[in-house]
């Protein structure tokens, strides 16, 4: 840097004689109303933000009105009592149990893949890989988790159910078993990915107090850092089971359209989601009782995920009060 | 001391053990999820051509094309764009930078969480009674854009605030000092500053909400198209339903234009990613301040 | 004695409950520097940022009692903030030219923020660089970006693209504190130079940079103003005993 003398900055150009603010020594902008620009700006951004309010209130509004004109004539004990759901039939049953019990087989096959799969690739990426593998990985399961889900549901119908069949016999076209695999394949990167945030976000100076007692690497991520990831975890694998509740191609494509209460996952059964999409795709008029079915299946889908959102979310909010 | 020297077999051993388990449970997942991509591009490469690109639906599988689904998805792509990402991004500069801390803040930022959370096929729910129903849109492609841009909304939002963030305080306050309006400051300082960041965001929601089928399917876009849409209230259908639609046929023919309809679809949304991480390296490169 | 060009009277400041500024009477002289001292967290800070509102721009903090500027309350409910900070610059602790903004764009960054044009816009440019003693060195390349330069010259590029607004006080917030020693004498050889024509606030944790460029100091302890004289007093034979403890380096 050279050092000058003050005299090449001693002898300034005039200044302040075609001032650029204008008017300079007056201050007479010093009382000018805020411009009004800024207080239309400012209402139009709060009314973006104000929008995300509204589409939550149409969600419930409509599921709310058409769960009511469904109740007008489905008696509530029908509906949480019955255990067949033939709406679309002569004859009629409105029970929600094998809807429900055909989305819970399916999550919890996928969350029997998800879980495990997903955990342990959690714990090698943030604990045992190279900076190198956790570069490529991280992103590889970030565009895998955005493959849409319509390509999952091709490869269970038209691959995995037929590879399948060969160690099955006696595995149907349409089942549980193969729709519940590929949507927990579809879940792991999802599972992996929240999880290793959590496992990552665990303080190393934990891991190192660990260390420094002489515990072994293995002993210190399962009696140290997986205790204190837990919430973390916990909040992933509940989005994880809420994904898989309100997942619907791969159902609607691969675990077949029978409503049926049974726990044999070779069998076809339909989920709540698929039931919509198998309304939706005929042509039911409006205001009909088949009509009001979709929307009263979809105020159950809309609680169940609800709920469990909100748990995943408390427990987020815990690791990140516990970390700062 | 003698210790110090002997190695811990068992411990040794043990570690060893569970990376092999942990590289074979991160192996084997994507070596399934490889056969069967591969097994895809296989059976849709040989499908894949300018008459399968240029034609439309068939009821013979192997005259059967893809234009109006292409078509669909491209015109449901800059609507949805157009109408989410002014909102999204609105929506974050208010929650990043007007919004007073308070509950209706907290509350609007627990909400917008929420909806992220929410089924895609609600969505469509909500699209049936409310666009396609009560505002008379029919099943049009602006019905169809419209619920797309409802769901894509909460990820911009979330996208754009991260962005935001990354923007230090001192540059606000840099104009902030030097007499600046808010809305000015955030235009010329912040928004420059932080929009290779937050295109890359939204291109990738964008990426996702192109693969979506549920809600379009409950609004009731159509399956068979034998036309072009030509404005806004047209009929239409998108690559996503039309995949589902040959995959649900029984003919094996049409299972093979499944498999090429991915291969398109899977090679826009690459595109799209693509597009994205490029955005993201070129703006770590720039990251000085 | 010089005509105050800002009186200070009975301000207070808060950050949420907890107050950090407590009834401030100061005056600040024309064409003259002053310095504000005292340990970390005695809110010598929050007090420049009140003389140009800039504390209320923190969420949840607030202000009140009287800062004359030319005789007129910038605290009147009827002044417009965002007016103000027109006529009262600002240069921070930490140089922040805007990254995406050349250093001529830089310059020139207040007028484009105020959706206006100079007339003549090399001109300022020139006038506001050689102001900053800036210009001999960047003259070559005012298309470069502002981050190119180095940490001093980024502080006097800040410093230009606050004169380029042409305003009636200027302060600085620790100018130097994320400078070398060389960048330090170059910007305190500055504010020297800048002091004929401009009335200066500066904070600082260094004392000696006090002793080097302020007229008067004001010695600042937990919130409240222990003493304010002139420069060779305060350092030389303070009145108060704090401020005497402070100087020679008993605390803080």
């Amino acid at each position: 840097m050279s050092t000058e003398g003050a005299s090449s900055y001693g002898d300034l150009p005039a200044v302040a004689t075609d001032s650029p603010v204008g008017a300079r020594n007056s201050m007479d902008r010093l009382y000018a109303p805020p411009a009004l620009s800024e207080r239309l700006i400012r209402a139009f951004l709060m009314f973006c933000a104000a929008l995300s309010i509204g589409t939550t209130l149409g969600i419930i509004g409509v599921l709310f009105e058409e769960t009511r004109a469904f109740f007008a004539q489905v008696p509530f004990s029908s509906f949480f009592g019955d255990t067949q759901w033939t709406p679309l039939f002569a004859e009629k049953h409105f029970g929600i149990w094998p809807l429900v019990g055909g989305t819970m087989l399916t999550t919890l096959i996928a969350m029997a893949v998800a879980l495990p799969f997903g955990l342990t690739a959690a714990i090698y990426l943030s604990e045992f890989a190279s900076a190198t593998v956790r570069k490529w990985l991280k992103p590889a399961l970030e565009i895998l988790a955005g493959v849409p889900t319509v390509v999952y549901g091709y490869f269970a119908l038209t691959m995995v159910t037929p590879l399948l069949q060969t160690l099955l016999p006696d595995l149907a076209a349409f089942n549980v078993l193969s729709a519940g695999l590929m949507m927990g394949i579809m879940i792991l990167p999802v599972i992996a990915s929240l999880s290793e945030d959590a496992i990552f976000a665990v303080p190393s100076s934990l891991r190192e107090g660990a260390l420094a007692l002489g515990a072994t690497k293995l002993s210190t991520v399962f009696r140290v850092v997986l205790p204190s990831a837990f919430s973390g975890i916990g909040a992933a694998t509940i989005l994880g089971v809420s994904r898989a509740i309100g997942e619907t191609m791969i159902v609607a494509i691969a675990a077949g359209q029978q409503a049926r209460l049974s726990l044999d996952p070779r069998e076809g059964m339909q989920t709540m989601t698929a039931y919509i999409v198998q309304v939706s795709m005929g042509d039911t008029p409006t205001g009909t009782i088949e009509f009001h079915t979709i929307f009263a299946v979809g105020m159950m889908l809309f609680c169940m995920t609800m709920v469990l959102n909100l748990i995943a979310q408390h427990l987020r909010g815990r690791v990140l009060k516990g970390s700062l | 001391m003698s210790r110090l020297y002997t190695v811990d077999a068992q411990a040794v051993a043990a570690e060893r053990a569970f990376r092999a388990i942990a590289i074979l449970a991160l192996v084997l997942p994507l070596c399934l999820l490889a056969l069967l991509f591969g097994g895809t591009l296989i059976d849709g490469f040989s499908r894949l051509s300018f008459d399968f690109l240029s034609g439309f639906p068939s009821r013979r599988p192997e005259e059967a094309g893809i234009l109006p689904a292409l078509a669909g998805t491209m015109a449901l792509m800059l609507l949805t764009a157009a109408m989410a990402i002014p909102v999204g991004v609105g929506a974050a500069i208010y929650l990043e930078e007007y919004a007073p801390p308070g509950k209706i803040t907290t509350l609007i930022e627990v909400n917008i969480r929420n909806l992220a959370g929410v089924p895609s096929i609600i969505y469509g729910l909500l699209g049936l009674e409310v666009f396609v129903r009560s505002l008379q849109m029919d099943r049009s492609l602006i019905a169809g854009a419209c619920t797309l841009a409802l769901l894509l909304l909460p990820m911009v939002v979330m996208a754009s605030r991260e962005a935001l963030r990354t923007v230090p305080r001192m540059y606000r306050e840099a104009a902030w000092a030097l007499g600046a309006e808010k809305w000015t400051g955030i235009r010329r300082v912040v928004l420059p500053m932080c929009l290779p960041g937050i295109l890359t965001g939204v291109i990738l929601s964008l990426a996702r909400a192109i693969g979506e089928t549920a809600p379009l399917i409950t609004l009731g876009a159509l399956t068979y198209v034998s036309f072009l849409p030509t404005s806004l209230k047209s009929a239409f259908t998108a690559l996503p339903i039309q995949i589902f639609n040959w995959t649900s046929r029984p003919q094996a023919g049409f299972h093979v234009a499944a498999a090429a309809g991915i291969v398109v679809l899977l090679t826009m949304m690459l595109l799209l990613n693509a597009t994205a991480i490029v955005l993201r390296m070129r703006l770590q490169k720039k990251v000085t301040w | 004695m010089v005509e105050p060009r800002m009186k200070v009277q009975g301000l207070k400041a808060w950050f949420g409950s907890s107050i950090a500024l407590r009834d401030i009477d100061l005056d600040i002289a024309d064409k003259q520097v002053t310095a504000i001292i005292g340990p970390s967290g005695c809110g010598k800070s929050t007090f420049v940022r009140c003389l140009n509102r800039m504390h209320e721009v923190t969420p949840n903090a607030r202000a009140e009692g009287k800062v004359l500027l030319d005789g007129k309350d910038i605290y009147d409910p009827a002044v417009n903030p965002v007016a103000l900070r027109r006529y009262v610059g600002m240069v921070f602790q930490k140089p922040n030219p805007f990254p995406t903004m050349s250093i001529r764009e830089n310059v020139l960054a207040g007028l484009t923020l105020l959706g206006t044009r100079a007339k003549d816009e090399s001109g300022l440019v020139e006038r506001s660089l050689r102001q900053a003693a800036l210009w001999e060195e960047v003259r070559g390349g005012l298309d470069r970006p502002g981050v190119s330069l180095s940490g001093g010259q980024q502080q006097r590029l800040c410093i230009a693209r606050a004169l380029a607004m042409e305003p009636e006080v200027l302060l600085m917030d620790e100018p130097c504190s994320a400078l070398d020693p060389i960048a330090t004498a170059k910007v305190e050889e500055l504010i020297l130079e800048l002091r004929r024509r401009y009335t200066i606030v500066i904070v600082t944790h260094n004392m000696q940079q006090a002793q080097r460029v302020a007229d008067t100091t004001a010695f600042f302890y937990m919130g409240s103003l222990v003493e304010h004289a002139a420069t060779t007093k305060i350092f030389g034979n303070p009145t108060e005993r704090r401020t005497a403890d402070y100087v020679s380096g008993r605390f803080g």
